[in-house]
C-alpha cells in the first residue's frame, strides 16, 4: 500500500469487477470475475458457457462422418488438426491402413494451420499490449495460407478436408507451388516480427518476469502446447506420440525454461520456424497414391474405447470415444487444450496488475469455443 | 514400464483392483470409490509409476451407474494408465476429489459436476461451470430430456 494512503484516512478495500463477456482482450465471450484491490488482482474466476453448444452431446446423436464437421467449430484456428484428431481415432479403431500420401498431406496442412494460427495470435498479442501494427502484419501473412486452404477445400475459416479414411479429394494442382511461395515469402517476413515487436523495450518490460509458471505447476495444471513448453515442460505430442507423417521428419521441440509470458511468446515465434522446416522436408516428397481408403457408408466402430491425442496450435487435443458397436459413439469427450490452459490463469495472474492479466492471457492464446465446446 | 510390470506393482498396493486391456489401447484399472483417492495419490507419488500428468478426466453415464475416467500419463516414464470408478447411486453420486493431487482436476471436476451431477468431496469450489445455477438436470446424462433445446432424430 502506498505510504500516502497509509498516513491518511483513505482506506483501500477489495471489490470485484466484471471483465467480459464482451471485452476485447478476452478474444471471445469469456467472462472473468476479478476481485481486485486497487490495481492488484486478488482472484480471477472465469465464468464459462456463453457459447457452449454441447458438442459432446450432439456427437452421441451423429454419425462419425458428421462428428468431424463439428470439431472445426471448437478451436476454429486449428480446424484441420481437430478434424484430423477425430479421423485418426476412427481410423485406428477400424484399423485402416492409411496411404502415405494422405499422411504427408495431413502433416503439411497441419503445420500450415499452426503457422496461420500463430500469425493470428502474434497479431492480436501485439494489439493486446498496444501495438496495433502487428495485427496487419500477422493478417497479411495469414492471408496467403487462407488462400491456399480456400483453393484446397473451399473454406477460409471452418475448414473441412479430412474424412475418416483419408481426404475428401486430392490437393489442388497449385498447392505445392503456392505453399513453396508462402514459405519463401514468410522466411523474409518472420524476422520482421522480431524487429517490430520482440526486441521492443516497452514490449519486453510488459512480458519479462510476468505471468510466472513453474514446470511443476504447468504439469499439475495440465498445461500443454506453447504454454507448457514456455515453462520447460516437454509436452509436444508430435514428439512423444507422433501421428501421420510426423515420425518421418526431424524438428526441434522448442523449450524455454523461464516460464514467463516472454518465454511463451518466444516458443510460438520459434515454432513457426520449425513448422516451416517440417513443410520444407515434405513438400517435394509427397508420395503418389490414393487419397482415400474406402469405408462403409455407415461407419460402425467396434465395441471398446479409443483415445487419440494430437498437437493443435494450442496444445494437446484428446479425443476419447467409447463405442458400443453402433453407428454413433456412446460417449465422446474432447480434452481441449484451452480448457486446461485457462484453469491456470488465476494462478499466474494473482498478485499482478490488470494490465499484466491482459498480457498474460494473450500468451495463453485462448480460443473460447475450444473451452466452451 | 510395461503394462504387465505396472499391473504387478499396482496390484501389490491394493488387492481388490481389477485390471483389463480388453477393448482399449491402455492399461485400465477399475477401483472402488472408497479406494479411489488412495490409489490415485499413490500412482502420482510413487517414483516408479510417477503419473504426474492427468490429461483427461471424463464423466460417464453407463445408464445403470455413473462414473469417472482418469487418463494419466507419466512425464518422466511416458507410460499411460487409465483409472475408472463407478457408483450405482444415481441420486447422490459422490467421489473423492483429486484437486489436491492434480490442480487441473478443479476445472475438470466442475465440468463433470455440471453435466453429470457427480459430486466431489473436498472440492474447493464445486459449482456449475458452464450452465447457470438455476439449470435443472444434468444434460450429458442419458436420461436427460429437454424438449425445447434438443433435436432428437
Amino acid at each position: 500500500m502506498d505510504t500516502t494512503i497509509k498516513n491518511s484516512n483513505l482506506k483501500s478495500e477489495e471489490y470485484f469487477i466484471n471483465m467480459g463477456p464482451q471485452h476485447p482482450a478476452t478474444h471471445g465471450v469469456l467472462r472473468l470475475l476479478l476481485t481486485i484491490d486497487g490495481e492488484i488482482i486478488k482472484k480471477v474466476e472465469p465464468d464459462l458457457g456463453y457459447i457452449h453448444r454441447s458438442i459432446e452431446k450432439m456427437c452421441e446423436r451423429d454419425s462419425y462422418q458428421q462428428i468431424v464437421h463439428l470439431t472445426d467449430r471448437m478451436d476454429y484456428l486449428s480446424s484441420h488438426i481437430n478434424n484430423e484428431a477425430v479421423c485418426l481415432t476412427v481410423e485406428n479403431a477400424l484399423q485402416l491402413e492409411i496411404p502415405d500420401r494422405v499422411k504427408v498431406i495431413r502433416t503439411i496442412i497441419g503445420e500450415l494451420t499452426r503457422i496461420a494460427s500463430h500469425t493470428l495470435w502474434w497479431g492480436v498479442m501485439g494489439m493486446d499490449v498496444g501495438a496495433l501494427t502487428t495485427y496487419f502484419y500477422g493478417f497479411r501473412d495469414r492471408e496467403m495460407i487462407n488462400d491456399i486452404f480456400e483453393e484446397t477445400c473451399g473454406a477460409r475459416l471452418t475448414m473441412n478436408y479430412n474424412i475418416p479414411g483419408g481426404l475428401m479429394f486430392d490437393i489442388h494442382p497449385n498447392f505445392v507451388k503456392r505453399t513453396k511461395e508462402f514459405i519463401a515469402h514468410f522466411k523474409t517476413k518472420l524476422p520482421e516480427y522480431d524487429t517490430l515487436l520482440t526486441g521492443n523495450v516497452i514490449f519486453q518490460k510488459r512480458m519479462k518476469g510476468v505471468g510466472m509458471l513453474t514446470k511443476e505447476d504447468a504439469i499439475s495444471f495440465g498445461a500443454s502446447g506453447p504454454v507448457g513448453r514456455g515453462s520447460g515442460y516437454s509436452c509436444d505430442v508430435r514428439k512423444h506420440h507422433p501421428y501421420s507423417a510426423l515420425d518421418k521428419v526431424t524438428f526441434n521441440e522448442v523449450l524455454k525454461t523461464e516460464g514467463d509470458s516472454f518465454a511463451r511468446y518466444q516458443v510460438r515465434i520459434e515454432e513457426m520456424w520449425e513448422s516451416m522446416s517440417i513443410i520444407e522436408q515434405l513438400i517435394d516428397n509427397i508420395p503418389e497414391g490414393d487419397v482415400q481408403v474406402a469405408t462403409n457408408a455407415v461407419i460402425k466402430l467396434p465395441k471398446g474405447e479409443f483415445y487419440q491425442k494430437v498437437e493443435t496450435a494450442r496444445g494437446e487435443l484428446g479425443v476419447y470415444i467409447n463405442s458400443t458397436g453402433t453407428k454413433n459413439p456412446y460417449r465422446l469427450k474432447f480434452r481441449s487444450p484451452g480448457f486446461s490452459n485457462l484453469s491456470l490463469l488465476n494462478h499466474i495472474a494473482v498478485g499482478g496488475k490488470i494490465g499484466d492479466l491482459v498480457a498474460s492471457m494473450a500468451t495463453l492464446d485462448l480460443v473460447i469455443p475450444d473451452i466452451d465446446r | 514400464m510395461t503394462n504387465e510390470a505396472l499391473q504387478n506393482l499396482i496390484s501389490s498396493w491394493i488387492p481388490e483392483l481389477e485390471f483389463t486391456e480388453e477393448g482399449s489401447q491402455f492399461l485400465n484399472i477399475s477401483v472402488k470409490p472408497e479406494q479411489l483417492h488412495q490409489l490415485l495419490s499413490q500412482l502420482k507419488s510413487n517414483a516408479e509409476t510417477s503419473l504426474d500428468y492427468l490429461f483427461c478426466l471424463t464423466g460417464m453415464d453407463y445408464e445403470k451407474s455413473l462414473g469417472v475416467i482418469y487418463h494419466l500419463e507419466s512425464t518422466t516414464h511416458r507410460h499411460i494408465v487409465v483409472v475408472k470408478v463407478q457408483t450405482e447411486d444415481r441420486e447422490n453420486p459422490t467421489f473423492d476429489s483429486v484437486c489436491d493431487i492434480w490442480r487441473t482436476a478443479e476445472f475438470h471436476e466442475r465440468e463433470v459436476f455440471d453435466f453429470f451431477g457427480i459430486k466431489f468431496n473436498n472440492h474447493p469450489n464445486l459449482k456449475r461451470l458452464f450452465l447457470t445455477d438455476e439449470w435443472e438436470g444434468f444434460p450429458l446424462r442419458k436420461d436427460y430430456v429437454d424438449e425445447i433445446n434438443m433435436v432428437i432424430k
